[in-house]
């Protein structure tokens, strides 16, 4: 495809044992948003760090904006902004101020940063903060001012690590509006996420990342089919009746279901089926005597995708690689 | 959407352009701290003031091997030298915070010289070290320390301080880089600024110390700087021979103090031609 903006051929990254990435294919259309989804550890921010030339690939190469990560570094920062996990900015400085100067590193003239932290500013609601310390903004404002200094020199492609981790929900629905907005401008946006749902709402294109390997590419609706149709999922009123009512249902559906004792869960995939699924369990479970809390038939999320291509729930995969990094990145500066 | 920024290729003149420009934005950035945090000057004083008036009230009493020469004349030149290398921890301590709080993940990822970061952090903690070697000289004027030689070698004297500092921030952007943790930079400094500059004859004359540290201390480039700065305040300095007499070697004896001028000069050439290109190195290592 001619009008891919950013194209991955086979990049690996290892750091001593650790293979953080093995081989990854990525391809992005120019102004779409693609959505790079994983669990914690699954290699999503090294793939980042590489198409944003702070990690050279061990292999394989890399291309964004036309332009080779490793070979065309120099010029390639000129044309992309980036986002991080922590909110990189100096507390030390106003909004304004640190806004301005990453304009100013991206060279652009005094007078035309000024002009752009400003638009920049007023733009993601940091007006009337503007003039004060960064250090006293909360955490949703230092991460939308993270996002105004990625934006200041209106790069082509912006690059968001987990963008909205941390964020309380109506932080995150703003930076949602977002990310909307910057697409319709026509910037293109690869950003990371854990959040299945999120993936699913914003981005064109999702790549489910998994272990440094992609194991799943396409859109939200292509991902979706891959279960074959719909999910059944009821919950038993009483928890440790669970498995007793997956011995009931045995034979409903397809595939294997999934019972979680913990909550009392059973999970169908029920492919076609439709409502006669429902009736079936209900009269299986009703005749047994388990008493049902809930049921419902739904369209499968991207949890129930990550399920069936891995075999285990998203929060399960990134418990096993490592428990969550807390604490690790200080924040603020003195 | 249009990039106008973006150029096609980026030429040496474009190249040098950039690192004066990116370090002077950077020098801001980081002077800046000072201005919101003004209390910064005070605490970067507060520990020489202590040297100062431990040696000065405490010991200065006993060191009586000085013949002509007022032990806070001789002390304040050392403590100068001294505070320019302990406020040099500070360099690496900034950085170490700007790695973990992901900022230098972003400067890295700007189109901006990769060694501005440190040229321009380096450039702001010259502006901090004159500022500092000021306030040090009035606190050394009210405990009876005055410049004898002169406006032009008293200010020779204030740029020497000024360079040794430099030198130093760039071992400590060095060890910060290296080290990457604020507190173990903090921790790891002292260990090897301890020594450094209490085995010298910044602080005391070298004739009290057991003969092996004494060795130590006339080939310690500290001991070079704080004569030097000495001369340069004095008009003379005191050094003791191996008979334990102190007399008066400069400038009558041997080294003239133009020639103390140029070795210490040599140190700080030797220091920056080893640290620079580590620690630019270092930091375009990244990862």
């Amino acid at each position: 495809m001619s009008d891919s903006i950013i194209r991955t051929e086979q990049i690996t990254k290892s750091f001593g044992d650790v293979h953080a990435l093995k081989g990854v294919d990525l391809e992005v259309r120019e102004g779409t948003v693609f959505g790079l989804l994983g669990p914690n550890g699954a290699g999503k921010t090294t793939a980042v760090r590489i198409l944003t030339t702070l990690l050279q690939p061990d292999a394989g190469r890399a291309e964004v904006a036309g332009y080779d990560v490793v070979r065309d570094a120099e010029i390639l920062r000129s044309s992309i902004g980036l986002a991080g996990q922590s909110a990189a900015i100096d507390g030390n400085l106003t909004g304004r101020e640190n806004v301005e100067m990453v304009g100013r590193l991206y060279h652009l003239p005094k007078a035309e940063a000024r002009r752009r932290a400003t638009e920049v500013l007023e733009r993601l609601g940091l007006n009337d903060a503007a003039d004060r310390p960064s250090r006293t903004y909360s955490g949703g404002m230092r991460r939308r001012l993270d996002l105004g200094a990625s934006l200041v020199a209106r790069p082509k492609v912006l690059f968001l690590d987990e963008p909205t981790t941390g964020l309380d929900p109506r932080s995150r629905l703003d930076l949602w509006d977002m990310i909307r907005e910057l697409k319709a401008e026509g910037i293109t946006l690869l950003l990371t996420t854990q959040y299945l749902e999120e993936a699913d709402v914003l981005a064109d294109r999702i790549a489910v990342i998994d272990l440094g390997l992609v194991i799943a590419e396409g859109t939200s609706d292509e991902l979706k089919d891959r279960i074959g149709g719909e999910v059944l999922e009821l919950h038993v009123a009483k928890h440790e009746e669970a498995a007793r009512a997956g011995d009931e249902l045995q034979g409903l559906g397809q595939g294997e279901h999934k019972i979680d004792p913990q909550t009392g869960l059973v999970r169908i995939a029920a492919g076609t089926a439709g409502a006669e699924i429902v009736v079936e369990a209900v009269r299986r479970l009703d005749s047994a005597g388990v008493e049902i809390a809930d049921i419902a038939l739904h369209k499968p999320t991207l949890d129930d995708v990550f399920l069936t291509l891995t075999g285990r729930g998203a929060e399960e995969a990134a418990a096993e690689i490592e428990p969550a990094p807390t604490g690790r990145r200080k924040r603020g500066n003195r | 959407m249009s990039v106008a920024i973006a150029p096609t290729r980026i030429t040496v003149a474009t190249r040098t352009r950039w690192l004066w420009t990116d370090t002077k934005v950077v020098c801001w950035r980081n002077l800046m701290r000072f201005v919101r945090i003004p209390s910064l000057f005070v605490f970067s004083i507060v520990q020489p003031l202590m040297f100062v008036l431990l040696f000065v009230y405490v010991f200065g009493g006993v060191i009586t091997n000085l013949p002509g020469l007022d032990y806070t004349n001789f002390l304040m030149p050392g403590i100068f030298v001294q505070t320019a290398i302990f406020g040099s921890t500070n360099t690496g301590i900034g950085i170490a915070e700007d790695l973990t709080s992901g900022l230098l993940d972003r400067f890295r990822s700007l189109p901006m010289a990769r060694s501005a970061v440190l040229t321009g952090r380096t450039a702001a903690d010259i502006v901090r070290n004159v500022v500092v070697v000021f306030l040090m000289v009035a606190v050394g004027y009210l405990v009876g320390f005055s410049f004898n030689f002169g406006l032009f070698h008293a200010l020779m004297a204030v740029v020497l301080t000024v360079l040794i500092g430099f030198c130093f921030s760039w071992v400590s952007a060095w060890i910060g880089l290296t080290l990457k943790d604020t507190e173990t930079v903090q921790a790891a400094s002292f260990t090897w600024i301890f020594p450094l500059t209490f085995i010298s004859s910044a602080l005391v004359p070298i004739v009290g110390m057991p003969p092996l540290l004494a060795t130590i201390a006339r080939n310690n480039p500290v001991t070079i700087w704080a004569n030097c700065v000495r001369w340069l305040t004095n008009g003379y300095v005191y050094v003791t021979g191996p008979d334990g007499v102190a007399r008066q070697l400069l400038p009558e004896e041997g080294t003239t103090g133009t020639q103390l001028v140029v070795k210490s000069l040599i140190w700080i050439a030797a220091i920056l031609a080893v640290f620079v290109p580590l620690a630019v190195r270092k930091y375009r290592r990244l990862t």
